[in-house]
């Protein structure tokens, strides 16, 4: 399984902005009514759960279920409110994990 | 005059026949009661009111495997008055949920966006819980032209 993620989150930002974050990891979110190249249906295993922690705190959450796109991608707002790390994580159904760091300074 | 009973060759093809649709079916999906009853496990049973968020969606989709959809609520996103969280439902795949947000104080504003699934034309949903334990929400009716797919290889 491919592993890898894609975070968009400002370099800088004024206390108290609020500022826009895109998140995306690369998994194909495999619903378990698709047939692969056997004919046999491909196990489901989805991104069940993804989260952004931000200055201390979980500061946004999402709970998944197949309808959401393979490659999940989420757009979500947070203010800023100190400089330092945002960290993103996807917990798929089989326990794997995806993380990503993403820093910004906030002046 | 009756038709001759079916021979044997006649009775394989219609196996083959109910094979071949069978493998063609889609699981059965969601359906309107099962989006209201997705929607009532979410609010706990409280109705939700229209106004004051918008869900938005394209109304005409050309590839139903990746709809891209946004979702704001009014809100001042305060500790005492904000958005707890933004859920996504549909009426037609296989199960009526999409995903459900988590937002609070700390989010600024009431803005989320994601990625969906369409197996076919429908309606879809939003619903926002609101802090003071009201919902509210937003339907789109959207059409589809190409189903996302769950009966062959490739993205569906």
């Amino acid at each position: 399984m491919t592993t890898g993620a894609l975070v968009r989150v400002p370099p800088r930002a004024r206390r108290g902005e609020v500022v826009e974050i895109t998140a995306m990891a690369a998994h194909p979110m495999e619903t378990g009514l698709r047939p692969g190249a056997d004919g046999r249906l491909v196990a489901r295993n989805i991104v069940h759960t993804f989260t952004c922690r931000y200055d201390g705190a979980e500061v946004f959450r999402a709970e998944l279920h197949p309808a959401v796109t393979a490659n999940p991608y989420f757009a979500f707002t947070t203010v800023a409110t100190r400089s330092g790390p945002l960290e993103f994580r996807w917990e798929d159904e089989r326990g794997e994990v995806i993380v990503a760091t993403a820093t910004i300074v906030v002046e | 005059m009756t038709p001759p009973p079916p021979g044997p060759r006649r009775g394989a093809l219609r196996s083959i026949v109910s094979i071949a649709s069978l493998a063609l079916l889609p699981p059965a999906g969601a359906t309107p009661a099962t989006l209201s009853a997705a929607i009532a496990a979410f609010t706990g049973g409280v109705a939700p009111t229209e106004g004051g968020m918008r869900l938005e969606v394209p109304e005409l989709v050309e590839n139903g495997n990746s709809v891209p959809l946004r979702v704001s609520v009014d809100s001042p996103m305060t500790e005492a008055a904000h958005v707890r969280r933004i859920a996504v439902f549909n009426e037609k795949n296989p199960q009526p949920q999409v995903a459900v947000f988590r937002l609070g104080p700390r989010s600024g504003v009431a803005r989320v966006g994601t990625r969906m699934r369409m197996a076919d034309s429908q309606r879809i949903v939003a619903v926002a819980e609101l802090s003071d334990g009201s919902f509210r929400q937003h339907a789109v009716d959207v059409i589809v032209t190409l189903a996302a797919c769950i009966e062959t290889e490739g993205g569906g």
